[in-house]
């Protein structure tokens, strides 16, 4: 500081005067220290969210870690019965583990295509009055809240699948996956547009230039510009399926059988958690197995958002150098 | 920093004031299936006589005699009856479990409208939710696949089901699960392959009520204990209940007030 003072005073001392150096000076650290105190007040809110974070996750493992005295981790993730309040009672979750891999997989397979064409469609082909038009209420699907998603599968879908394939249930796989479908299509959409529609120009305009045709410019040159991008969209879109409570919860039918066909019902794990929690005896064995089923879900949700992560800082597009 | 110490200190005496009893407050701990009772009556008490106050908590209950034992709490709710090893080790600490029956649960198997078949013995409903029959036409309905719905495990409703159905059997695995009594209404009545079970304030019109054993599920077989689906609630006191305990109990008692809000519950009012 006095450094700092002596090379001002050295600096100014042409044509300043001493009272006005004063002023000067006092403002220089007035500014500084609103400067800081900006700043402390950005990092306190920045850290908020982050204790909340690993607190949440401190008391998850907490909670959930007591089952492991009970029962072993192999049983408890590949136990085929789970029967968490009959006497003896049995935690294995792995028929709800299977159900939640196949409604996400599944959903995907619905959700991708129809996800990521729109997007192209939109940011290449679509003029753009029609795209100011459409991109807003593909995004509006995803302000639906889920329970309306779950009640139309429910009371609509349903019955009309066990209509139309003659099944005993509407309530299974292929319904919660088409909801999930829905629920994934504008997250996928919506962020994958935003990456094509960001390729830079004169990358499009070189390809047209070079004699490509549009089509072949956008699978060739913009796709894989925008890979990064869309990958990203796609696994983010895929964690919102597999953590997605309520359309599973009311619309997969919620059987603990492992699924031999698309049109049998299943329970997803957060399905689960969600219709036991309520009435589970509190630090009950029955408590901490559905903690536990919860410390799974959050280690899928976060190899999701770790592979998003990492797609989208490594095959980062910088400058058109990369391509 | 200084404000995060702030906001800890804050938090950390509200959950001492928690802590703290005051003179006029009554706990009610137990369970879950009684809870929606002692909840709305306890409310509706303390609007008649807003200087008591009364905590309600549902912890199961196993939980809430637990705590009545070590005189935690004023009154416990139970879905059953007191335990032998539980009575023992309450006048081992010099208490006197007193029951009160405050009301009856009564669960009624239901199907779709449309399905022909109107009587189930205790034996078929069991055979069924063990998934051994799997058609309509083996118990004499028509040639249709059975759909089992069943509740969460942790509700009292399946449990009722558990003790006075299943007997010790286990619900099989393709059991459709849905969450509240609400929720298997729904599923029932949109699907004609279904067979679920409510309590009995649940039934409705968009699905058809089957009797159990020959005997049709309501208030009137459910008091007299002709009906096998039924059980009743309790609320344990330690010993003779007094002063505010009694009142209370007195006012869920009260076939005006406390038993009217039994029925909005959805169970079966004592009189």
């Amino acid at each position: 500081m006095a450094h700092l003072l002596y090379l001002l005073e050295r600096r100014s001392s042409l044509y300043l005067k001493k009272s006005e150096l004063i002023i000067k000076v006092g403002m220089l650290k007035d500014r500084q220290q609103r400067e800081r105190y900006i700043k402390k007040l950005f990092f306190g809110v920045a850290l908020v969210s982050i204790t909340i974070l690993f607190l949440i996750v401190f008391f998850l493992f907490i909670e959930g870690v007591p089952i492991f005295k009970v029962v072993s981790i192999k049983d408890f993730l590949f136990g085929r019965y789970w029967y968490p309040t009959s006497d003896p009672p049995d935690f294995g979750i792995f028929p709800l583990i299977v159900a939640s891999i196949a409604v996400t997989a599944f959903s995907s397979t619905l959700a991708i295509p129809l996800g990521v064409m729109t997007a192209i469609y939109l940011a290449e082909v679509a003029s753009h009055r029609l795209r100011e038009l459409v991109k807003p209420i593909v995004e509006l699907l995803a302000a639906l809240p889920s329970v309306v998603i779950g009640f139309f599968g429910m009371v609509i879908v349903a019955p009309f699948l066990q209509n139309v394939f003659g099944i005993a249930t509407g309530l299974n796989l292929f319904n919660a996956s088409l909801m999930l479908a829905f629920m994934s299509i504008p997250t996928i959409c919506s962020l994958s547009e935003d990456a094509i529609y960001s390729v830079s120009q004169e990358i499009k305009e070189a390809s047209l230039a070079l004699g490509a045709t549009h089509w072949q410019t956008i699978y060739r040159v913009i796709i894989p510009a925008s890979l990064s991008g869309i990958t990203t969209a796609i696994i983010l879109g895929m964690s919102r399926a597999i953590g997605e409570t309520m359309v599973v919860l009311m619309v997969a039918g919620g059987a603990t059988l492992i699924p031999t066909s698309i049109f049998d019902p299943v329970r997803p794990l957060p399905a689960s958690i969600a219709a036991e929690m309520a009435e589970a005896p509190f630090r009950s064995d029955h408590y901490y197995a559905l903690f536990a089923t919860g410390i799974v879900l959050f280690l899928f949700t976060l190899a999701f958002n770790m592979i998003a992560d990492h797609v989208a800082h490594k095959y980062k597009q910088v400058g058109t150098a990369t391509l | 920093m200084k404000r995060m110490c702030f906001i800890v200190l804050a938090l950390a005496s509200m959950f001492l004031m928690v802590g703290i009893v005051h003179a006029g407050n009554l706990n009610i701990n137990g369970s879950t299936t009684v809870l929606p009772i002692a909840q709305k009556v306890a409310e509706a008490y303390m609007k008649e006589n807003p200087d008591v106050k009364i905590s309600v908590s549902g912890g199961g209950s196993g939980n809430g005699i637990k705590s009545l034992i070590d005189g935690t709490t004023d009154i416990a709710d139970s879905s059953r009856f007191i335990k032998d090893a539980e009575a023992k080790l309450a006048v081992e600490k010099g208490r006197y479990p007193v029951p009160f029956a405050v009301a009856y649960d009564c669960i009624v198997p239901v199907v779709h409208p449309s399905n022909s078949v109107k009587n189930l013995t205790l034996d078929q409903l069991k055979a069924i939710y063990m998934g051994k029959v799997k058609n309509w036409k083996e118990v004499g309905g028509p040639d249709l696949k059975i759909v089992v719905v069943s509740r969460d495990t942790s509700s009292g409703t399946y449990e009722v089901w558990e003790s006075k159905v299943m007997n010790k059997e286990r619900v099989y695995p393709g059991a459709l699960l849905q969450a509240s009594n609400g929720a298997v209404v729904q599923a029932v009545s949109k699907n004609k392959n279904a067979i679920g079970y409510i309590g009995l304030g649940y039934v409705d019109k968009s699905v058809k009520p089957l009797t159990a054993n020959g005997i049709q599920g309501s208030a009137k077989t459910t008091l007299d204990g002709s009906y096998p689906i039924s059980r009743a609630l309790y609320m344990f006191t330690n010993g003779w209940p007094k002063e505010d305990t009694l009142n209370f109990i007195n006012y869920v008692l009260h076939p005006q007030k406390g038993q009217q809000y039994v029925e909005e519950a959805g169970f079966v009012p004592l009189y």
